[in-house]
């Protein structure tokens, strides 16, 4: 159990009128390598999205490295209490469950929206579209953050970013602007920002499916390493080949729930739904 | 135009000191013009920051249109209904009493204010979404992620509008002389008033003010190339 750095219960998501997550249970020990699969639109990046809380879930729980990220239960609860009429003493029951949680929760949301600029600080992300600053150059967009938020001193910030753009290969451009690199070496860059603010946890959304195919290996290859090097990592990616090889757990996720979770080995060669098979011959 | 009319100017002009007119109504332009700009986009900051930050709450909508109000008033009206109506009934109505120049400054930049904002509003959401997912996601807040990110790419986009905004504001201080202040218009006005000779004064005045116009637009240019430069 204290091995668990990430827990998540039951998190609902809704945009609109579309259910995107419907009730995902979803746990990530520390030094684990998952891989989140399935087809277009079933919520993968949403979760991910979710975990950083970059998006805002509407029901769930989400616990990082022991303290609650996100908590609201109260909204399954106002869900059941309309199946009782008015004054009944379930009614009542749920009513006063309401109001004891509705507090509880209420405290949690302050905690974390004090402390959530900091906490993200611990979790790395890498989006589809790099998203690098286009007007810093390449050490800077490693060292802004660093130095503003963890308050490290400029000239060690940099040595350290010298460092990590080495081990990608990319130490002969530090001082290049982000708009004369090639896909694949944005989003290497990409990556090394977000180690440099030493995170326990790297989320990856979809990192090569922006990319020309001949630069998607190089981008793999990096993150090989990284998990290699013990990090925690969660992808979403469509890369079966990286899924199977580099991952240690393989999630499959269709209609935003979370269908199968195993090791690869279970979920390439043994698929119990329907619906992974299918996506599976499709993809394979 | 003979020589008679050239030398009533240059008598005019210089030995009776009339550039020492002229150059102070140029100054109060510059001022004007400066001073404006830089009030312009102060409270053109603090209107697209109100329109920006995310909440939901109920007072802030209140706010929300008040600025939408604002804006909708100011860029509504000629400036020059502005500048009389808060020379003669707004200030008078508060109780304001500073000089004409003072006024002239608030005016301007009330009027440049809502442009401002609106060519702020344009930069900002001209910047990708994802550089402020980016940003969040390193652990900056939002106010931090709007300085450090979002802003300086913001300006860059949005320095044509300023040097235009710029350029609409010099040109437009030719009508400040309406509530008394010695712009340079007035200034070249008094003189050729002065002489009966309007030919001379104001084909100077247009020339003054084309030349302004143009090192702004050179100074603009520069601005842009070096920023152009990174990235």
């Amino acid at each position: 159990m204290d091995n668990q750095i990430i827990k998540v219960k039951r998190l609902h998501k809704q945009f609109g009128n579309q259910k995107v997550l419907q009730g995902v249970d979803f746990s990530v020990n520390k030094g684990d390598v998952i891989s989140i699969i399935g087809p277009s639109g079933c919520g993968k990046s949403t979760l991910l999205r979710c975990i950083n809380l970059l998006e805002m879930p509407d029901a769930g729980e989400i616990i990082f490295d022991g303290k609650y990220l996100y908590k609201n239960e109260r909204y399954f609860l106002k869900r059941d209490i309309r199946e009782y009429k008015v004054g009944t003493p379930e009614y009542n029951e749920l009513y006063n469950k309401i109001a004891k949680i509705r507090h509880e929760e209420h405290q949690i949301d302050k905690v974390v929206s004090k402390s959530l600029n900091e906490i993200r600080c611990h979790i790395g992300m890498v989006f589809q579209q790099f998203n690098l600053f286009p007007h810093l150059t390449v050490l800077e967009n490693l060292t802004i953050a660093p130095v503003s938020l963890k308050k490290i001193k400029k000239t060690d910030a940099e040595e350290r970013a010298l460092e990590l753009l080495k081990k990608v290969g990319l130490e002969e451009y530090a001082n290049k602007y982000p708009s004369v690199l090639s896909g694949g070496q944005k989003q290497r860059v990409a990556i090394v920002r977000a180690l440099a603010m030493k995170p326990d946890v790297m989320l990856f959304d979809e990192p090569t499916s922006a990319l020309d195919p001949e630069m998607v290996g190089e981008v793999l290859a990096v993150m090989s390493d990284l998990a290699k090097s013990g990090m925690t990592m969660i992808v979403v990616t469509h890369e079966m080949e990286f899924a199977k090889s580099v991952s240690n757990r393989v999630v499959f996720m269709a209609d935003g729930k979370i269908l199968e979770d195993g090791m690869p080995e279970e979920i390439f060669s043994k698929p119990k739904s329907a619906r992974l098979q299918d996506f599976l011959s499709k993809v394979l | 135009m003979n020589r008679e009319t050239i030398e009533i100017f240059i008598d005019k002009f210089i030995r009776q000191e009339g550039y020492l007119l002229t150059l102070q109504g140029l100054k109060n332009t510059i001022i004007i013009s400066i001073l404006g700009l830089i009030i312009g986009f102060l409270i053109g900051v603090i209107i697209t920051t109100v329109k920006l930050i995310p909440s939901n709450k109920g007072w802030k909508k209140g706010i929300n249109i008040i600025c939408e109000v604002y804006v909708t008033i100011i860029r509504g009206t000629p400036l020059l209904v502005q500048l009389l109506l808060f020379h003669f009934a707004i200030f008078p109505l508060m109780g304001i009493n500073i000089s004409y120049l003072a006024e002239a400054v608030i005016i301007y930049g009330i009027n440049s204010s809502a442009y401002m904002a609106e060519a702020l509003r344009g930069g900002i959401n001209s910047v990708d979404k994802g550089q402020m997912e980016a940003g969040r996601a390193l652990g900056f807040s939002f106010v931090q992620t709007m300085i450090k990110i979002v802003l300086p790419q913001a300006i860059k986009n949005i320095l044509p509008t300023l040097g235009n905004e710029f350029i609409a504001l010099i040109k437009e201080t030719s009508v400040a002389n309406l509530i008394a202040v010695t712009d340079l218009t007035r200034s070249l006005t008094a003189i050729a008033e002065s002489t009966y000779d309007y030919f001379i004064p104001y084909i100077m005045l247009a020339l003054i003010y084309l030349g302004l116009v143009m090192i702004i637009t050179a100074l603009i240019k520069l601005c842009e190339r070096r920023m152009a430069n990174n990235g």
